[in-house]
């Protein structure tokens, strides 16, 4: 086949027929909501709301504490209980809003524009930022400080995110086959800000339903095509990404703005298709909640600030004991401990798994096969890294590019010897990185 | 390791029926001295038994197929034994050796009983072995030589019989094709240049048949643990072994010379990969012109 595709990489067990087919479904939270000031990468936003005051859906109860940084907005109407700290998806505690619900979804008036086109790139950037958009594949970077590199002109590929590389996560799958006209009026709007720019939908090759959909529909669009990409993960990598589509090559020192690319995800455009177009904050969003152990697993358009437990149940709540949790797929995401945690705008996704499909294999030792170096889709050796870190060797670590690493964790998924290469890495990359901040 | 094994089962019966019972006989001690060294030495420094990863087969059965047939069986099983303990387990055991255990095991007891390690008189063979042959001046038949009906160690004879488990391990994806032609290439230029015969091709394809060559540059250059990870270093590594083997083959006191350059590449394999690191995605060399620039 002709797709598009970069060096390296793995072919995990894809898991997506268990969602795939199944359209999305709208939860309507229930309980308590809790939106965590901290869920975008940059400073916390700062609350504008406070104790016993009440607030309609779609009411901005935090503004950005920055340049880098995003407003957040309440997804339910009700009455703020609370300002406190409260534990995330990652483990730490972070300073939330938290807002009784009332039930009654009370919202706001929302200005939507009629013409789209008459408006100026400033206002659209102001829009995007108002709106709270961040990158909603899971990194959470605002989109609106993305939106505006040093030179625009130089910008010339708007590249969005469609390959869903990872296993068992179908939700991008599910909005492009349910509204791919948000996505491609998202990409039209962020076409708009860059004059010698083209949009490319990058869709891996295994959703050939999708491709044709889009191919369809972009027929009569000049500046905006439809690449295949080879089924391969991580092929939404943003580097990989970049590679396959332009054959530029970027390294962590870059940003994609360097190569002239602008990578943005599938909910991250239609994201920015709401808010200029209809007025609509970031509010909402569709995750995909699936693995074995979940009773009916699906796609939810949920409200953000929703409980994880809220979300299982719509799912129709444990076929069996999950044994492991995930929030994020199965390569990069984190195993969680409980699901009392609220979702914010970087949820994508929970994957329940029983025990069956978690391996439990003791390591064995490493006899430099080699199938890591193979699979590294940064050309770097990972098990010579992994023992770098696990000994501390930050000076060695560097020399053999250890920062490169994107964590992808292709190098665990092929070690014959099961060991756990890419957790070495990442927490020995995560010390470099401190050490290097406090000089 | 179960491929290893069954990619040597041509080299092995081919050696059985080449050499008699007798070859049997030692891969089952050196297998056996393999296993049982490993298993004892675990027990004693209360380390988990790791006899059943199948590296202890594979030792053996190599070391074996590195001995002429009428080595006597006791020296046979302490080569075994020197292979696991001194050059494996004493190391750290699978993984951390730096030395290719069979080929040091091997070195080993050529160097103890230098007699017995080369001889290689049997019932079937009186002659000389091919490459000693050439060496003084004699012609040999390169046909036979592809087959494998010489004189030399078990496994060593067939060129044929090693191709075929090479192949195999080459399709199912175990080995890379990056030290073995890097070694053979290297090792044919060298020949070329300093071999004296110029470009004969008898000449050459009986120095490649000949001797060790084949089944060290196959099964032994490309164990893993003792060649470098790096794709660069692989390469590298093949062609240090070519050049070694020429040398030694051409000025040493030695017809053979596989076993020793293959052991001194393995200790060069750490400078190696330190000189060899590939650069990282998107990584580009030092900025020469203006790109980039910051």
């Amino acid at each position: 086949m002709g797709s598009k595709t970069f060096k390296g990489g793995v072919h995990p067990f894809e898991g997506k027929e268990l969602a795939k087919d199944q359209p999305i479904v709208q939860v309507l939270p229930k309980g308590d909501m809790v939106y965590p000031l901290s869920q975008h990468i940059g400073a916390p936003a700062s609350p504008v709301v406070a104790k016993g005051d009440m607030v309609l859906k779609g009411q901005k109860i935090a503004e950005a504490g920055g340049f880098v940084s995003s407003p957040i907005y309440a997804s339910v109407s009700g009455t703020v209980k609370a300002i406190e700290p409260r534990r995330v998806a990652t483990g730490d505690m972070v300073n939330s809003i938290v807002i009784e619900n009332d039930g009654k979804f009370t919202e706001v008036n929302y200005t939507s524009v009629e013409d789209v086109t008459a408006l100026s790139k400033e206002e659209i950037i102001g829009k995007v930022k108002e709106a709270g958009v961040v990158g909603m594949g899971g990194a959470g970077f605002p989109t609106h400080v993305k939106l505006s590199p040093k030179e625009p002109d130089k910008i010339e590929y708007i590249i969005a995110n469609c390959a869903e590389c990872e296993p068992y996560l179908t939700a991008d799958y599910r909005r492009m086959m349910e509204n791919p006209e948000e996505l491609i009026g998202g990409m039209k709007i962020i076409l708009q800000l860059f004059d010698n720019a083209k949009g490319v939908l990058g869709i891996e090759d295994n959703k050939p339903d999708c491709i044709e959909k889009l191919q369809e529909m972009v027929k009569d669009e000049p500046r905006i095509e439809v690449c295949a990409l080879q089924t391969k993960y991580p092929q939404g990598g943003e580097r990989q990404l970049i590679y396959a589509v332009t054959g530029r090559a970027i390294n962590s020192k870059m940003l994609p703005a360097d190569a002239g690319c602008i990578v943005d995800n599938v909910e991250t455009i239609i994201a920015v298709y709401n808010a200029v177009k209809n007025g609509i904050p970031v509010m909402q969003r569709i995750a995909t909640i699936t693995g074995d152990a979940i009773a009916n697993p699906g796609n939810f358009m949920y409200s953000m600030g929703t409980n994880y437990t809220e979300l299982v149940e719509a799912a129709g709540g444990f076929r069996t004991q999950p044994e492991k949790m995930i929030s994020g797929g199965p390569m990069m995401g984190f195993s969680m401990f409980g699901l009392d945690i609220p979702t914010t705008k970087t949820t994508s996704s929970l994957l329940c798994l029983t025990k069956d499909e978690v391996a439990e294999i003791a390591p064995s030792a490493c006899i430099n096969c080699g199938r890591c170096v193979e699979a590294c889709p940064e050309q770097l050796i990972p098990s010579r890294l992994a023992k770098m870190g696990d000994r501390g060797l930050s000076e060695e670590f560097e020399k053999w590019y250890g920062l490169e690493c994107i964590e992808c964790g292709s190098c665990s998924f092929v070690c014959p010897a099961r060991r756990q290469l890419a957790q070495s890495i990442k927490t020995m990359k995560k010390q470099v990185l401190a050490a290097k901040r406090k000089k | 390791m179960l491929y290893v094994v069954i990619a040597l089962l041509p080299t092995s019966l081919f050696g059985i029926y080449n050499f008699g019972f007798k070859a049997l006989v030692l891969m089952l001690a050196t297998i056996a001295s393999c296993v049982a060294s490993e298993w004892v030495y675990n027990k004693i420094i209360h380390k988990e038994d790791t006899v059943r990863d199948l590296s202890a087969v594979v030792t053996g059965l190599l070391l074996a197929l590195n001995l002429p047939v009428t080595l006597p069986v006791w020296e046979a099983v302490l080569g075994g034994v020197f292979a696991i303990v001194v050059v494996k387990c004493l190391f750290g055991g699978l993984g951390q050796n730096f030395m290719n255990p069979a080929l040091g095991a091997r070195c080993f007891l050529l160097i103890a009983f230098a007699a017995d390690m080369t001889n290689f008189v049997t019932d079937t063979y009186t002659g000389a072995t091919p490459l000693a042959a050439m060496r003084n001046g004699e012609a040999v038949n390169t046909m036979q030589l592809l087959i494998g009906k010489t004189a030399g160690t078990i496994g060593e004879t067939s060129a044929v019989a090693v191709l075929i488990g090479a192949i195999f391990l080459i399709l199912m994806g175990v080995i890379e094709l990056r030290i073995p032609a890097a070694y053979l290439g290297s090792f044919v230029v060298f020949m070329l240049l300093f071999g004296g015969h110029g470009f004969d091709g008898n000449y050459l394809t009986a120095q490649l048949c000949g001797g060790g060559l084949m089944l060290g540059a196959f099964f032994m250059a490309t164990d893993y643990v003792t060649s470098p990870i790096t794709p660069m270093g692989q390469i590298v590594f093949g062609i240090c072994c070519g050049v070694l083997t020429g040398l030694f083959r051409t000025c040493g006191a030695n017809a053979e010379g596989v076993s020793f350059a293959i052991i001194l590449s393995n200790l060069l394999v750490p400078m190696i990969e330190k000189c060899t690191v590939p650069r990282a995605f998107g990584v580009v060399k030092e900025p020469k012109t203006q790109e980039g620039g910051k």
